[in-house]
């Protein structure tokens, strides 16, 4: 696996880049560096990289299951319906555990998205930029809902944090909970085929001996926990899971097997890209990553569209 | 065999299948024919177990067909669904290799890979095994779309309009090779459109209106020329043109 090698080799060198770099020089600075590399660089970098991997992972399963390559999580009300649930516990059980909360806000990202997916099969497929659009108007209504509970209760402060993706705040002790979405990989490795069965659509998928209900049910999960976890821990980031299941699947295809840990790696790679460029480009201040991936993502998914087709091979 | 019994299924006032009670026997290919809306789709929907009717039971080889599971359903018969939409990026050789999917499950033997390539080579498929479908023409992608559900092995197939949009050369290409597949020992079911074809390469056929059984049976036996100017409610003849059967209009 050539293709993969390169991608993790790409991924590594970032990843030394993003150690390297930080207010305290390692080799010289003022600080224990192993205690700086420990409590925070290291933090950061493996809360980008698996931040970057569960968004890349989620977009290709929502795409997958709604078979539309023009979705992702931040269009189908999943981070939304998170910020609600986590706002509904802050305000009704605010000494909750961690775990609760995390609990409550993927239950409530598993509604939303379910939702959409509700909506979904309602929408005509004939074009598909019409369903990307119901799903901004849906993800819209909810966010006003966060919004306005937010208002009212004077929880403004965490609905913005929650909204633009960051990694400036983490510190050991604060991200842990991303691990969960090595989990989630693991098991969506285990679901590949019947990921892309998905994509056949549910009449094809079922005459292939899919139980398509249930697999439905486990790619929403898997959404809607990835989601939830980043919502959470970093912050929501759009455009991660558009633009990297298209560029794999455009060079390479849509054969899951072979191409989820691609997918995975250069999710972690971009978002690993982004928030190191957002922490040089103004130095010492510091870019969201989020706001910095919306500027690239951009750019990123216009190339897409025009770019020539890859040779799609082995 | 299939049997089916008192099949019923509405849809708001309509009544998508009214009372459909049949029996199929193994082997050949039979063709549903009939209008538009008359229900044949449902009907092959049904018989799949896809959709569930609201009365009767469909038994295929001694099994309820609506008790199955899907795993164990897609053993026993395979379907093409009606105007695939979407089309994954995936090779000619990984779309068929998913016809094997009910049988390995996500582990293909080398058994999986040998009928693989052997369905491939049935429907001319091997010098584009490795192009992407997408690349596909219409009725290239129809034959890849078949050769999926003849990989999967069951002794049922049903095709939903295989036919459909696809050009003289290309819908005659994949008859001869069903034909050739029915000669093997599989029962092939198929909603057609195209009567010529219909009259040319099924030895069976089941002609459907308003969600009722006009008549079914050997083709010689069961398709007249009134039967036909009934089932379509305009004047059809049937003909025979130097052994061959053919459709005059009028």
């Amino acid at each position: 696996m050539p293709r993969l090698a390169l991608i993790c080799l790409g991924l590594g060198l970032l990843a030394l880049v993003s150690l390297g770099l930080g207010a305290t020089n390692l080799f010289s600075g003022p600080l224990d560096s192993g205690m700086v590399l420990a409590v925070s660089r290291l933090p950061r970098t493996l809360a980008a990289m698996l931040a970057g991997a569960g968004l890349a992972l989620a977009g290709v399963v929502i795409q997958q299951t709604v078979q539309n390559r023009l979705v992702e999580p931040g269009l189908t009300g999943t981070p939304e319906a998170a910020m609600l649930g986590l706002l509904a516990v802050t305000l009704w059980a605010p000494g909750a555990p961690v775990g609760v909360k995390m609990g409550i806000a993927a239950l409530a990202a598993l509604v939303g998205t379910a939702g959409f997916f509700a909506l979904s099969r309602h929408v005509p497929r004939r074009d598909p930029m019409l369903l990307p659009l119901v799903g901004l108007i849906y993800a819209g209504i909810l966010g006003a809902a966060a919004l306005g509970l937010a208002w009212a209760t004077d929880l403004l402060q965490y609905v913005s944090i929650w909204r633009s993706g960051d990694f400036s705040g983490v510190l050991r002790g604060r991200y842990e909970l991303l691990w969960i979405i090595a989990g989630l990989a693991v098991l969506l490795y285990v679901l590949a085929d019947r990921i892309t069965l998905l994509g056949l659509g549910e009449a094809q998928a079922r005459a292939l001996g899919l139980n398509w209900r249930q697999t439905v049910l486990l790619g929403l999960g898997i959404v809607a926990l990835a989601t939830a976890v980043i919502v959470v821990t970093v912050g929501a980031m759009p455009f991660v899971g558009l633009v990297v299941p298209n560029i794999v699947s455009r060079l390479w295809g849509d054969n899951l097997r072979r191409n989820l840990p691609l997918i995975a790696a250069m999710g972690a790679g971009f978002v690993l890209g982004a928030d190191i460029l957002g922490r040089v480009l103004r130095w010492p201040y510091e870019i969201p990553a989020a706001t910095v991936f919306a500027v690239l993502g951009a750019g990123l998914f216009l190339w897409l569209i025009h770019a020539p087709r890859g040779r799609h091979g082995r | 065999m299939i049997e089916i019994e008192g099949l019923t299924l509405t849809r708001g006032t309509l009544r998508v299948l009214d009372d459909v009670t049949l029996t199929l026997p193994a082997g050949g290919v039979t063709a549903i024919i009939g209008p538009n809306g008359a229900g044949k789709s449902t009907l092959l929907n049904c018989l799949a177990g896809l959709i569930t009717p609201d009365a009767g039971t469909v038994r295929i080889d001694d099994a309820d067909i609506h008790r199955l599971r899907e795993p164990e359903r897609a053993l026993r018969l395979s379907l093409l669904p009606q105007g695939q939409t979407v089309v994954p990026r995936l090779s000619v050789r990984e779309l068929v290799s998913f016809g094997r999917w009910p049988h390995h499950r996500g582990r293909p033997g080398p058994e999986d890979r040998a009928l693989v390539e052997a369905a491939l080579a049935r429907f001319a498929l091997i010098p584009l095994a490795e192009r992407l479908v997408e690349e596909l023409s219409g009725g290239q992608r129809q034959r890849v779309l078949v050769a999926m559900a003849f990989a999967q092995a069951t002794p049922w197939m049903l095709l939903d309009e295989p036919l459909a949009a696809l050009d003289p050369r290309h819908a005659r290409d994949i008859m001869e090779r069903l034909h050739e597949v029915a000669a093997s020992g599989r029962s092939v079911l198929l909603v057609v459109h195209d009567l010529a074809i219909a009259a040319r390469y099924a030895q069976s056929c089941i002609c459907m209106k308003n969600g009722r059984i006009l008549a079914a049976g050997p083709w010689e036996q069961t398709v007249t020329s009134d039967l036909l100017s009934t089932l379509y409610d305009t004047p059809l003849r049937l003909a025979d043109v130097e052994g061959q059967r053919i459709i005059l209009a009028g």
